[in-house]
């Protein structure tokens, strides 16, 4: 019995550890009004790892954009000084990334610039990024 | 009374100062025409060999740096 029971314990212990190893899904940090512009559709990621805006939108979604592609552009910067790579490249790499993980329905940039939306399917990547 | 002179003379031989400018222009001209020439046919077929090298050298470094990618997105979820 108290065996069953340490087991028991080890195993609640150890499915705890599990879930909190797991990454946490990017849009459960997001900004609500960004997170809402992505699933819109308004905002998409473009190839060279920054945000774009889709189509007419209105200027609080150009802000929304804007203040993160600022703030990616000082990580990229940071990033790439660490690995000894060039911003463009670094960002580059990051958009690749991005793209792949985008959700059903929203937007990014396919190779040939064009806007499309994520299909349930692998996105359209550029031919130098990563297969995921 | 004889004259010693030809009744048609030749010129003497030296270039006006006019006829040396036409002439040093006419060269300038050819050789522009050969150096512009010369220019065209070198870089028509280099311009797509540097961005040949420039998508190698890229996609060499996008896949040094997937992980570190994937990682930033983990460390700074709110920009992504």
């Amino acid at each position: 019995m108290a065996m069953h029971r340490t087991f028991s314990r080890t195993l609640l212990g150890g499915l705890v550890m599990a879930a909190l190893a797991l990454p946490v899904p990017a849009m459960a940090q997001r900004d609500p009004a960004y997170q809402a512009a992505r699933a819109a559709g308004q905002i998409g990621e473009k190839t060279d790892g920054y945000l774009g805006v889709v189509g007419n939108q209105p200027p609080e979604i150009g802000r929304i954009a804007s203040d993160i592609n600022i703030r990616r552009r000082e990580n990229y910067a940071q990033k790439a000084q660490e690995q000894g790579v060039t911003l463009q490249e670094y960002a580059i790499a990051q958009g690749c990334i991005l793209i792949s993980r985008t959700a059903p329905g929203e937007k990014y940039q396919a190779p040939d610039g064009s806007w499309q939306t994520r299909g349930s399917g692998p996105p359209q990547l550029d031919p130098r990024c990563p297969r995921a | 009374m004889t004259s010693a002179d030809l009744t048609k003379p030749a010129r003497r031989a030296h270039m006006s100062r006019m006829g040396r400018r036409r002439a040093f222009a006419g060269v300038m001209v050819a050789l522009g025409s050969t150096l512009a020439g010369g220019c065209v046919t070198v870089n028509a077929p280099a311009e797509p060999i540097v961005i040949e090298l420039n998508v190698n050298i890229t996609q060499e470094v996008i896949y040094r740096l997937a992980d570190d990618v994937r990682q930033n997105i983990e460390q700074n979820p709110e920009i992504f």
